[in-house]
């Protein structure tokens, strides 16, 4: 079951082997549609038990045991990943981080020194998350958008120096007003995947729960072999369950 | 046409002209100007190699030194730290100098990759372009290319001003055979566009299939509206001349694993294209097929001008005076009728309104009789 491939697999190119390497994904959400699913989802991927990959999880929202509760409904026990060194869970919550450039300057190097023990001893794919991007301006820059642009170009430089992966979710419809486009636009063009997750035109509905849209932008492949998927776009809906997603096209009848 | 944009870069300019500047500006929706500026990168580096040209100073911002070398690499140039045609400046690995490393600055020593700590210091990035290229072809006249792989970064961290001196003392430098960037306009504001734009002699834009409406706030929907045609569209470059002239040419893009193809404008498929991508993504089918298209265009319409000779009278259900006079059987329907079944031409409305017999502008009261 954990081998399924699904929709959102398919758009990631998970059926290939180690598609997000060296890749960055961006989540982008509204108030109406929260995309905390896929980076749910994202993190099952990442711990699955058919994997070797580790995790390295900034908490900016939610305590421990909020994610520990959900995943366990997908079937994935953080704690026991936590204990296997698997995942490196950093509650942000009760750091202390200074808000100007050397509070991020702190918080990346703490990365980078994670990063480097995590590669000494696994040669498999280190993903960084960010949970999530307007609280990490908040709590570690003080509303200082720039820092947090800093921040994640030195996230980047870890995706293609170490082959890491970088999963970051950002809010959208928080940065409304005309000064703020070029914030969000700059992780948009940072990110060789972008996720969003948005309601359904004709608005609420029981059976169906929202629309995904993944644009797989991916970049020019500097290395040889096979590329993983380049500019594909993709568009489905979705339907959270108790305890799993379900992903379909619009129309189609659900497995 | 990507071809004459490379001469122009490999040729250089000519003494005592500042060096010819390629802008390749890129939108959100089409941001492929890694695509183009690693295009560039390939041919320039090529025609290093051949003798037709003498060394290139790289300097990166938005990619890794890494990333270029092993593009060379998989492009069958190979670069080894002996190489003495190529110098790369590393502005991308710590631009800020977050890492600690026991560094100054800027790395000592001739060395292939130098990492450049400190971003916002534009006079001492321009110091070691210029040292880089020297490192290479010497103090002499011979002259060297610089290609800056982006300049979203150092917008972001010096101002507008600051990075046009930069750009335009590179361009007016005697040792400075060439010069190309890339800028994403919708990061910036109007006026920054416009200002690189004034320092180019060329200026190179992706434009996708699905052009964005006006608004930067517009740029991120339309991402996400680019649907099939992402990943294709057209090249358009404009020619500053010298005398004044701007020469403009355009291309087909089309951008997949091995990076950008360019091709010749099909003006009937593009044109398909771009009809074809405001159809909405449905799975069901909003379009006709040949043979629909076909049979749809032979229907006649029944009040289509049929161009008989005849002129066309448009019956609007009220006969005038005139009307009677030309149209002796009117009311002989049945006979009118058997002359159109007769005559083989098909179908024909005939409408005869109740109040034919009242005249158009009539001064009675059609309410008169209502006893209120």
């Amino acid at each position: 079951m954990d081998r399924s491939v699904n929709l959102l697999d398919l758009a990631l190119g998970l059926d290939e082997p180690s598609p997000l390497r060296g890749k960055v994904v961006l989540i982008e959400d509204c108030v109406e549609t929260s995309g905390s699913f896929v980076l749910h989802q994202m993190m099952k991927r990442v711990l699955s038990p058919h994997s070797s990959d580790s995790l390295i999880f900034l908490a900016f929202a939610r305590p421990f045991s909020h994610y520990d509760r959900v995943l366990r409904k997908l079937g994935c026990n953080l704690s026991t990943q936590k204990t296997n060194n698997r995942l490196v869970f950093v509650d942000m919550l009760m750091m202390k981080c200074s808000d100007n450039e050397s509070g991020v300057a702190k918080l990346f190097r703490e990365i980078q020194g994670t990063v480097g023990k995590l590669r000494s001893v696994t040669n498999s794919n280190i993903t960084v998350m960010v949970d999530d991007m307007s609280l990490l301006e908040i709590a570690a820059t003080n509303s200082n958008s720039d820092h947090v642009l800093d921040f994640l170009h030195y996230c980047h430089t870890l995706t293609s120096e170490s082959n890491c992966s970088l999963v970051t979710l950002n809010h959208e419809d928080i940065y409304s007003s005309m000064e703020r486009p070029a914030y969000l636009l700059q992780m948009v063009c940072l990110a060789d995947i972008v996720i969003k997750a948005e309601p359904l035109a004709s608005g609420l509905a029981n059976d169906v729960h929202g629309q995904l849209t993944v644009v797989n932008k991916g970049m020019i492949s500097s290395k040889s072999g096979k590329g993983s998927s380049r500019n594909k776009l993709q568009n489905f809906q979705f339907r959270i369950k108790e305890n799993g997603i379900e992903y379909f096209y619009p129309g189609c009848s659900r497995n | 046409m990507a071809d004459s944009i490379f001469r122009k870069l490999r040729d250089g300019g000519e003494e005592g002209e500042l060096a010819p500047a390629l802008t390749i500006e890129e939108t959100v929706v089409s941001p492929f100007a890694l695509d183009v500026s690693c295009y560039l990168l390939a041919n320039l580096s090529s025609s290093i190699l051949a003798g037709k040209s003498k060394g290139l100073v790289l300097v990166t911002f938005s990619r890794s030194p890494s990333f270029y070398l092993q593009f060379l690499k998989q492009r069958g140039i190979v670069v080894s730290s002996s190489s003495k045609w190529i110098r790369v400046l590393d502005c991308y690995t710590d631009p800020l100098g977050w890492i600690d490393q026991p560094s100054t600055g800027v790395t000592e020593g001739p060395s292939l990759v130098k990492l450049n700590k400190c971003v916002s210091d534009l006079k001492r990035l321009f110091s070691s372009v210029i040292d880089a290229g020297r490192e290479m072809v010497g103090d002499g006249k011979t002259r060297f290319s610089v290609a800056i792989d982006s300049v979203n970064e150092l917008l972001r961290h010096s101002s507008m001003p600051l990075v046009s001196g930069l750009l335009t003392d590179l361009r007016s430098h005697a040792q400075v055979s060439s010069l190309f960037w890339s800028l994403n306009t919708d990061l910036h504001q109007e006026k920054v566009t416009n200002a690189l734009e004034y320092i180019s002699t060329m200026k190179a834009n992706l434009e996708p299939f699905c052009p964005s409406p006006d608004g930067k706030r517009n740029a991120l929907e339309n991402l996400f509206l680019a649907h099939q045609d992402f990943g294709k569209g057209r090249f358009h470059v404009r020619f500053k001349l010298r005398k004044g002239r701007v020469r403009v040419m355009s291309e087909e893009y089309h951008v997949d694993q091995t990076g950008i193809n360019l091709s010749p404008i099909s003006s009937a498929e593009s044109v398909i294209a771009a009809t074809k991508s405001l159809i909405p993504k449905v799975h069901f089918n909003l379009q006709l097929s040949e043979k629909e298209r076909v049979e749809k265009e032979k229907v006649v319409l029944p009040f289509e001008h049929q161009d008989h000779g005849k002129s066309t009278e448009i019956y609007d259900g009220r006969r005038t005076l005139a009307d009677g006079k030309t149209e002796a059987t009117p009311l002989s329907s049945g006979e009118l009728q058997a002359d159109v079944v007769s005559s083989g031409k098909g179908g024909e409305i005939i409408y005869f309104r109740d109040s034919d017999d009242e005249h158009p502008d009539s001064d009675e009261d059609p309410d008169d009789d209502l006893d209120i």
